[in-house]
């Protein structure tokens, strides 16, 4: 009796084994192969950038229907940007899309000491970035430019009150009407740019917890789900800041 | 079952690993078109007046065509759309399509509401 038991154990223990053995260990039993899963999952991703696609597409629309009205406003509030800061911040987003492709590359290879290299490469140039960002927010605080009841027109109803705009620029006086204007384009640069920021804090959150995952050796066994489909977010938050900076900083220079 | 089989070995082939190469080269075309792009919005690049009240910039123009032509590298090469399966290709497209969409239809919208009353 116990003999039978234990052969009947025997036999359900082996072919849960010969079961385990023709695939890896971190492929989902609803899956029929690695390949599946990874299609399945890398789709679902995108479906959720999709959604992400909308969301901005939402800001986006805003931008170029205000942009249409209040020409003058735009042109005029979008000089107070600077555009060597501008220019680095993009300079430093693609090349953090970089350091992540190359670190998705390094866990295919299942190479781990590359990975937590490129993940921590990543890791700073996001927060680059964000310092970046912050500079040029608080100075926006100093001349009185977030939306609000300290909103000031002061710099666009007299261009002459901001001698080192006013030096590259030459901008005429707007109307006071116009002038209020530049209230509706700065709200949607920091509607635009603050939500482009907040998508950089999720993800630098999770390539800090990633980084400690990936030194404890956890996408260097072949899995690279989880690094493929951060990376699709990363670069699809890159590519927001790519139409973000002509069409907030470039609006017209010349 | 060998159906089953060849579907397998399908999908394990699949799984295409893009070059350290073919990422540098990506990223330097990105940086200059960058340079490009700043560079362009210094100069007046005119406008065409297509009909009395409807003028085309061209400095926007070539701003959005740059940012574009910079996407679709990301999305091909960074973002593996290029290697990956019809599905995700089809599902990517889709995605672009209905924010053209979004964009189009509310534009054409504010254009028209007040038609000939201007």
């Amino acid at each position: 009796m116990s003999d039978s038991t234990a052969t009947a154990n025997g036999a359900l223990a082996e072919a849960g084994d010969a079961h385990h053995g023709e695939h890896p260990a971190y492929q989902r039993h609803h899956f029929e192969s690695v390949g599946q899963q990874f299609d399945a999952t890398n789709f679902a991703m995108w479906l959720f950038l999709l959604t992400e696609i909308m969301f901005f597409g939402g800001l986006f629309t805003a931008y170029m229907i205000m942009r249409n009205w209040y020409y003058p406003a735009f042109v005029e509030a979008s000089h107070q940007l600077n555009i060597g800061w501008g220019t680095g911040n993009t300079a430093v987003l693609i090349t953090s899309s970089f350091t992540m492709a190359m670190g998705v590359w390094s866990a295919e290879m299942r190479k781990k000491g590359l990975l937590v290299l490129f993940l921590v490469l990543t890791f700073i140039l996001g927060l680059a970035f964000l310092g970046i960002k912050t500079i040029e927010y608080s100075e926006k605080w100093e001349k009185h430019h977030i939306p609000g009841i300290r909103y000031s027109t002061q710099s666009f109803t007299n261009p002459q009150s901001d001698p080192e705009v006013y030096k590259e620029y030459h901008d005429k006086p707007l109307s006071p009407d116009m002038a209020s204007k530049t209230e509706m384009y700065f709200f949607l640069y920091f509607a635009m740019t603050g939500m482009h920021a907040l998508h950089m804090i999720i993800g630098i959150s999770i390539l800090g917890f990633m980084i400690v995952r990936a030194r404890a050796g956890a996408y260097t066994t072949g899995h690279v789900t989880y690094v493929e489909n951060f990376g699709l977010y990363w670069h699809f938050v890159d590519i927001v800041w790519i139409f973000l900076f002509p069409l907030l900083y470039l609006i017209s220079r010349h | 079952m060998s159906e089953q089989f060849e579907q397998k070995v399908e999908h394990e082939e699949e799984h295409h690993i893009v070059s350290p190469f073919i990422y540098l080269t990506i990223v330097g075309i990105l940086l200059v078109a960058t340079g490009l792009t700043v560079w362009a919005s210094y100069i007046d690049l005119g406008e065409w007046h297509i009909a009395p009240g409807l003028t085309l910039f061209w400095n926007p123009v070539v701003a959005l065509a740059i940012a574009c032509t910079k996407m679709v590298l990301v999305v091909l090469f960074f973002m593996h759309v290029k290697y990956t399966t019809k599905l995700t290709k089809l599902t990517v497209a889709s995605g672009f399509f209905t924010f053209l969409v979004l964009i189009f239809m509310t534009l054409i919208d504010y254009f028209s509401r007040a038609w000939g009353r201007w």
